[in-house]
C-alpha cells in the first residue's frame, strides 16, 4: 500500500505547528526581542498553512513545480519583514530549516513500518525545505542588493556639486571613477549650472579622480567642448604629476584645453581672464 | 620569473574594475613601487580591462607578483573569449579603434609598462600579458 505524505501531513497539521512552535522556543537564538512569541506563532501557521496546501495539489518529486508559488511568495515575505525587523539570515535560515524536524519526526510517527518508504520521503520533505530555505538567502540577498543599487545612485547624484566659487565663475570638483554614467550627469549639472548662474568660467576639478584613462581623458574632453559651446571657458585641474606622465606615456592629447595642478591656480586664471585682480588690502 | 602571490579577478560588469584597480593597487603598495609607477600600472590594467568589457563582454585578471630582472614587480594577465583582433598590429597604432574611442587604449598600456604581450585568435578570444617592473 502505498502511503500518500501530504495527507499524512495535512492530517497531522496541528501537531506539525506544535512540535515546531516547541522547537523554535526552545532554540537559543529566538529573538524575544524581535517579535513576540504570538507574532512567531501566526507567521508559522501562516508558512505551514501555505505549505500543507500546496503540498496536497504537488508532486513532491517536483520542487520546481508552479504550485509552490504561493509557499515561495509566503516565505519571501516573511524573508524580507525579518529582514527589515533586523533578523541576519542565519535566523530567517534557522526558522525554516527547524520546520524540517517537525515534518521529519511526525512522518517518522506515521511511517513506522516501513523504513524503505519513510526514507524516499523523508528525503524527499529533505529537499522541499532546503530548497525553501535557499529562497530566504535569494530573497535577503535580493533586499541587500536594491539597497546597495539605491545607494549607488544616490552617491552618483551628490557626488557631483556645483559650486559658485566667483561671480561667473563656477567649479566642479569630481571624486571617483569618471565613468560614462558619471559623466552624464557631471555634464548635465555643469551646463545647466553654467546657464542658471550666467558663468562664463568653469573649473574642473579632477584631484579626486584616482586614475585617468583614455575613456576618461575623452569624457572630460567631451565635457570641455560642450562647455565651450555654451560660450563657456572649462578650465580642467588637479592634475597630479603621476597623472601628467601617464597621460603623456598614453599619448593623450590634452594642448587644447587649459589645464592646472590646482584648483588655487585655475581660480587664478579664472581672475585673469574676468581681468580681476587680487590684493592685500592696504594696512590701515 | 618566480610568481610569489597571485589573484583572480572575474570582470564582467563596469563596478567590477574598481574593485580590480583597488586590488591591484593593494598588491602595487606591497611590492614598494612609487607612486608614478603605481598610476601607470594601474592606467594601463584599467585600458585593457576595459576593453575586455568592452569587447569581449567579459573576461578575467589575474594579477600576480613576479620576480625576476633582480627586482619585484607585478604581472597582469587578460585573458576573454571574446571575438578576438583580426589585425593585431593595425589595433596596436595610435588613432585606431573600431569602437569609437580614441584608439590609445592598446598603444597606450604598452606604452605605460615595462613589458606587454598580446595573443588573439579571432574567435577563440584574447590573452594580454604585461608586467610592471617596481622600477622600471
Amino acid at each position: 500500500m502505498k502511503l500518500d505524505t501530504a495527507k499524512i501531513l495535512q492530517k497531522r497539521k496541528k501537531q506539525i505547528l506544535e512540535l515546531w512552535m516547541k522547537n523554535q522556543l526552545v532554540d537559543f537564538s529566538l529573538r524575544e526581542d524581535l517579535m513576540s512569541n504570538e507574532e512567531l506563532t501566526v507567521q508559522s501557521e501562516e508558512l505551514v498553512d501555505v505549505l500543507l496546501q500546496a503540498l496536497s495539489d504537488v508532486n513532491l518529486d517536483d520542487i520546481h513545480s508552479i504550485a509552490l508559488t504561493p509557499v515561495h511568495e509566503a516565505l519571501e515575505g516573511i524573508s524580507i519583514s525579518r529582514a527589515k525587523q533586523g533578523y541576519s539570515p542565519r535566523e530567517t535560515g534557522t526558522f525554516v530549516f527547524s520546520l524540517k524536524d517537525a515534518l521529519l519526526s511526525i512522518l517518522q510517527q506515521e511511517i513506522k513500518n516501513d523504513p524503505v518508504q519513510l526514507l524516499e520521503e523523508s528525503l524527499k520533505i529533505s529537499k522541499l525545505i532546503d530548497s525553501l530555505g535557499i529562497v530566504t538567502f535569494e530573497t535577503f540577498i535580493k533586499g541587500r542588493e536594491e539597497v546597495i543599487l539605491r545607494q549607488t545612485d544616490e552617491i552618483a547624484e551628490i557626488s557631483t556639486p556645483v559650486i559658485r566659487v566667483w561671480d561667473g565663475v563656477v567649479a566642479m570638483p569630481i571624486i571617483g571613477t569618471l565613468d560614462s554614467a558619471r559623466t552624464q550627469v557631471v555634464m548635465e549639472s555643469l551646463l545647466q549650472e553654467i546657464v542658471d548662474t550666467s558663468s562664463n568660467i568653469a573649473i574642473l576639478d579632477i584631484s579626486g579622480v584616482p586614475a585617468v584613462d583614455s575613456l576618461v581623458a575623452q569624457h572630460l574632453i567631451k565635457t570641455v567642448s560642450a562647455t565651450r559651446l555654451m560660450g563657456a571657458e572649462c578650465i580642467i585641474s588637479g592634475i597630479r604629476p603621476e597623472i601628467a606622465q601617464t597621460i603623456v606615456h598614453l599619448g593623450i592629447d590634452l594642448s587644447g584645453i587649459i589645464t592646472k595642478a590646482t584648483l588655487a591656480s585655475a581660480l587664478r586664471h579664472a581672475y585673469s581672464l574676468l581681468q580681476l585682480e587680487v590684493r592685500k588690502s592696504a594696512v590701515k | 620569473m618566480i610568481v610569489l602571490s597571485s589573484d583572480n579577478i572575474r570582470i564582467a560588469k563596469e563596478l567590477d574594475m574598481v574593485l580590480f584597480r583597488n586590488r591591484l593597487k593593494e598588491y602595487a603598495v606591497k611590492i614598494g613601487m612609487g607612486l608614478v609607477n603605481q598610476t601607470k600600472l594601474i592606467t594601463a590594467a584599467s585600458e585593457l580591462s576595459r576593453n575586455m568589457l568592452r569587447y569581449a563582454g567579459e573576461g578575467t585578471a589575474l594579477i600576480e607578483i613576479v620576480n625576476g630582472q633582480r627586482q619585484n614587480g607585478v604581472r597582469v594577465t587578460f585573458s576573454d573569449k571574446g571575438p578576438g583582433i583580426s589585425n593585431i598590429e593595425q589595433a596596436m597604432k595610435d588613432g585606431f579603434s573600431t569602437g569609437k574611442s580614441l584608439g590609445l587604449g592598446l598603444p597606450g598600456a604598452k606604452r605605460l609598462v615595462s613589458e606587454f604581450d598580446i595573443k588573439s585568435t579571432v574567435g577563440k578570444g584574447t590573452t594580454i600579458t604585461i608586467t610592471k617592473w617596481k622600477n622600471g
